[in-house]
């Protein structure tokens, strides 16, 4: 049974490049040497802790989306626990919410474009619809780690 | 109120002046009623790692704000509180403020 998991690992301050190159490969050797496969990886870099952990105040983010079954992910958080680099880690399954979500999505398109051909309308937003200063596109900002959020 | 299901008790209403209890002057209080801004928004993924869109649910004690301030619905808030809780394991978000 391959699911979809996300893995978020904190990474000491102290780490080097290479080290937390050497986690990732960690990683996707266990992952390879059980079936699985990583769909993406993304390194946010070096953030600010919004509290300590331990004496650290700052950490870095890597994000890895993993496609595998449950045993893998026992395996992989098994071997992050042992590491010393690591100061967090979070697995989160998201495949059924990715689901979810895309089925309320679907539905509210669908449920506008049958209304607005009702109306005699084209059935997809036209640009520069709608209310003012509302943006035409989904905003995709969204994943933006870069700023300085945390207070 | 025109129908319409308004959380938070009476505090969304204008005060009833039959009471006689309140303000001083009778005039009846206005509020904003306030809706849920997933709703609104229709953001329908409430993910932990968006912290610009969680860090407004959270005030300066850095405890989650409730519905009847905030005024999201309890689906949502229920969503919320999930993706709050899990960016404070990867301290994107705090538990406390000092």
């Amino acid at each position: 049974m391959t699911r979809k998991y996300e893995l978020v690992y904190v990474v000491s301050p102290e780490a080097s490049d290479d080290q937390v190159a050497d986690l990732h490969s960690q990683v996707e050797a266990i992952v390879q040497r059980m079936n699985g496969a990583i769909e993406k990886t993304e390194n946010w870099g070096r953030r600010r802790l919004a509290y300590e952990i331990g004496r650290h105040k700052e950490g870095t983010y890597v994000l890895e989306l993993i496609n595998g079954t449950g045993e893998l992910m026992k395996e992989i958080e098994r071997r992050l626990k042992v590491s010393d680099l690591i100061i967090r880690q979070l697995t989160v399954r998201v495949d059924e919410e990715q689901g979810k979500i895309e089925r309320t999505r679907s539905r509210r398109t669908e449920i506008s474009r049958r209304r607005r051909i009702a109306r005699g309308l084209p059935p997809d937003r036209q640009p520069g619809e709608g209310q003012r200063g509302e943006p035409d596109e989904d905003r995709d900002d969204r994943f933006d780690m870069g700023v300085e959020d945390i207070r | 109120m025109n129908g319409k299901k308004s959380f938070g008790g009476g505090r969304s209403k204008p005060a009833a002046g039959a009471q006689g209890k309140g303000g001083e002057q009778r005039r009846p209080m206005f509020r904003r009623r306030k809706v849920c801004k997933f709703c609104a928004d229709k953001i329908d993924d409430i993910n932990y790692k968006d912290v610009k869109l969680l860090m407004p649910f959270v005030p300066e004690r850095a405890k989650i704000l409730p519905r009847r301030i905030s005024g999201t619905c309890a689906k949502h808030q229920r969503k919320l509180r999930t993706a709050l809780m899990r960016a404070r394991q990867l301290a994107l978000i705090p538990y406390t403020a000092e």
